[in-house]
């Protein structure tokens, strides 16, 4: 229990502290690496749930693969991050003014919470010992959520045919291999013998 | 094993499958086929609309209460399917024209429509949230199908940025009611919300409000509604046509059915923010439209003004109420439709023109469109006995039931001055005389065919209503089982 109840608290203090990084680090690519750090520890809180197929790809699917983009983006576009900073402060008043009614709205949400009685702790279901999380997750998912499933399978197609329709470009006067010819090509059309004279070249 | 009914289900997946049968055919056959493509996505849909009316036409509740369909379904899925196809046919000559003939166009709008009815058949908040994307994903990229011309790409750009954010309030709202209902099908939060004896919670009523505002937001109501006019003006015109068109009908029957399903017991809580958003929605419709000079923006500030009197009848919340909303919808497709054909119709010298004063002197040049979008105008305006005075008709006349007078008093208030620019526009066609008129060939076959069977359809509603108002009225009572 004790190792659990610091482990916890190891993970959680060390995702509010990098969080906090993210968005006051000045270099943009630090601002990823505690992005990908607080993603790292959100991880292990999963783990202490029983969550460990969440915790898994939370890892292979936010730090492998979009932390990695993201740095890709910071690094590769060419943003004056210190400009983009420029008219900030301008906005500072109002986006604080939304920000305190949020937090008051959510203060009052809490307070007049109540919990259901049997949902004050979190448990797996169904329990670890009888299945793993991966298994749980697949049998409802092709089951009762098939439908949402399928979905949300349709708005990554349109996602993804969106992007090529906004972006690919047919360039003329770009090589292209075409490997038909190159297999098609016979000794007699790509092999010349010259025979060479000493000293003046071919 | 136990199986899992598809067939309540089925016009949706024909639309995934036939959507993605279109897909391969476009990529493999090119763009030079986007127009027989175009056909037969307007084929599609049209067999989507046979399959929704021979379906099931009781409640139907498919995949473990995620999914419904209910006379309510049929009549708005019935009206996003048309819409979609019209506004397909609308885009034929255009997309070829201006540089957009890629075959992903028809493609896409076939794919927002399956978002559309996902939504419109929404019976759990994780199902309005995924068809609301699918929907809202597509049409983000239409927006921008002009990549190469600046205000298309902006106008998706912006777009994005604020659905992004609206899509934002709404998931807030979404798991502030989960937090308090402790589910997410509709059924449930009814049942939970029946058993606190329909007092709700903080937390539940910060959650509807999140709910509305984001539902809002994709309705175009006001205080959501800046994006509107900016996303109208730039985005390519027969997109533009498809935004007024079908995400609207869409996006109404999944406010109503939200509202009137699971909330309908609150109804007390919800109606004051209801008619916040329709007041301001027909008083900015009407005033801001006025100073307008460009037809699309004008247009768009109708459409503001239009879902204003649509909400009033959901604000009255009761039967006859959703009865005058669908009622309104219908028409007001049908009037939207007939607009666009003719500011899709507008061209000079071989140029799309989209000022209102380049209109001056259509009664002369071209008679047959000057009087269909007159007939288009008065309807919108109101003017007995097109069809747009009765869609008024019902939603104030539901308001005045429910006993919300001062909203039916400012909704009539706000209809007389919107009447001014709609006026001012049939005024500029029939008594200024035309500088430079509008080409005569641009009216293609197709454009020309919606512009005459929706003057038609406007015309001469008051003599054969009762189709509509039947079927109206039936997916009306769909909704409040007695």
């Amino acid at each position: 229990m004790v190792i659990q109840a610091l482990s916890f608290s190891l993970f959680a203090l060390v995702a509010v502290a990098s969080g906090v990084m993210v968005i006051t680090a000045r270099n943009p690519v630090h601002s990823v690496l505690f992005l990908i750090l607080a993603f790292f520890n959100a991880a292990g809180l999963f783990v202490l749930m029983g969550a460990e197929f969440l915790a898994m790809i939370l890892v292979i699917v936010y730090v492998g693969a979009v932390a990695v983009l993201f740095l890709f983006v910071v690094m590769m576009l060419d943003i004056n991050f210190a400009r983009m900073r420029q008219g900030l402060l301008r906005y500072v008043p109002i986006g604080a003014a939304i920000g305190l009614i949020l937090m008051a709205e959510l203060v009052l949400i809490i307070t007049s919470w109540i919990g259901a009685p049997d949902g004050a702790q979190t448990r797996p279901m169904p329990p670890i010992s009888e299945m793993s999380n991966t298994e749980a997750l697949g049998r409802i998912l092709y089951t009762d959520y098939v439908y949402l499933f399928q979905a949300s399978g349709m708005v990554l197609l349109v996602a993804m045919v969106g992007a090529i329709v906004l972006t690919l470009r047919q360039r003329g006067g770009v090589r292209r291999q075409t490997i038909g010819t190159q297999v098609a090509r016979t000794k007699a059309e790509s092999v010349e013998v010259v025979k060479v004279r000493t000293g003046s070249g071919v | 094993m136990t199986s899992i009914p598809l067939m309540p289900a089925l016009p949706e997946i024909w639309l995934a499958a036939a959507g993605m049968a279109l897909l391969m055919i476009g990529v493999f056959r090119g763009d030079k086929h986007t127009r027989s493509l175009s056909w037969l996505s307007v084929l599609v849909l049209l067999v989507a609309v046979f399959l929704v009316i021979n379906g099931a036409s009781g409640r139907t509740v498919a995949f473990g209460g995620q999914f419904v369909t209910d006379a309510f379904a049929i009549f708005v899925k019935v009206l996003v399917l048309l819409g979609s196809a019209v506004s397909i046919v609308l885009a034929l000559d255009y997309i070829e024209r201006e540089d957009m003939g890629r075959f992903e166009y028809p493609v896409l709008i076939v794919l927002a429509t399956l978002g559309m009815l996902v939504m419109v058949s929404a019976n759990d908040l994780i199902t309005l949230y995924l068809g609301l994307e699918l929907q809202s994903l597509a049409l983000y990229v239409v927006a921008a199908f002009q990549r190469d011309r600046i205000r298309s790409t902006e106008a998706g750009l912006k777009y994005f940025v604020l659905g992004a954010l609206s899509s934002g309030m709404l998931l807030y709202g979404c798991s502030l009611i989960y937090g308090s209902t402790g589910a997410t099908g509709f059924e449930a939060i009814a049942q939970a919300v029946a058993d606190n004896e329909g007092a709700a919670s903080i937390g539940l009523v910060f959650g509807i409000v999140f709910l509305a505002a984001g539902l809002a937001f994709k309705v175009s109501a006001v205080p959501f509604h800046m994006w509107t006019p900016d996303v109208y003006e730039g985005a390519p015109t027969p997109v533009t046509a498809l935004f007024a068109i079908a995400p609207k009908a869409a996006a109404i029957a999944l406010f109503v059915r939200v509202m009137i399903g699971p909330f309908g017991e609150l109804v007390i809580d919800w109606r004051p923010i209801l008619i916040a958003i329709s007041i301001g929605s027909m008083g900015l419709g009407a005033v801001a439209a006025i100073n307008q000079t460009n037809i699309k923006r004008l247009l768009a500030y109708s459409s503001i003004g239009n879902m204003g009197y649509a909400l009033v009848g959901l604000a009255a919340g009761t039967e006859s109420g959703i009865r005058g909303v669908l009622i309104y919808m219908a028409i007001y497709l049908v009037m939207t439709a007939g607009s666009f054909a003719v500011v899709l119709s507008m061209r000079q010298g071989g140029k799309m023109v989209e000022g209102i004063s380049d209109l001056a002197g259509l009664s002369k040049t071209h008679p047959a469109m000057a009087l269909a979008f007159a007939i288009f105008l008065f309807s919108l305006a109101g003017i007995p006995p097109l069809a747009g005075f009765f869609g008024k008709l019902y939603v104030f006349l539901a308001a005045v039931e429910a006993g919300l007078y001062p909203l039916a008093v400012i909704g009539v208030l706000a209809s007389v001055v919107g009447a001014y620019y709609y006026l001012r526009i049939i005024k500029i066609m029939y008594f200024d005389e035309a500088k430079e008129p509008l080409d005569k060939d641009a009216i293609g076959r197709s454009i020309g065919t919606v512009q005459a069977v929706s003057a038609i359809l406007i015309l001469l509603f008051f003599v054969w209503p009762s189709p509509v108002l039947t079927s109206a009225a039936m997916a009306a009572r769909a909704l409040f089982p007695a």
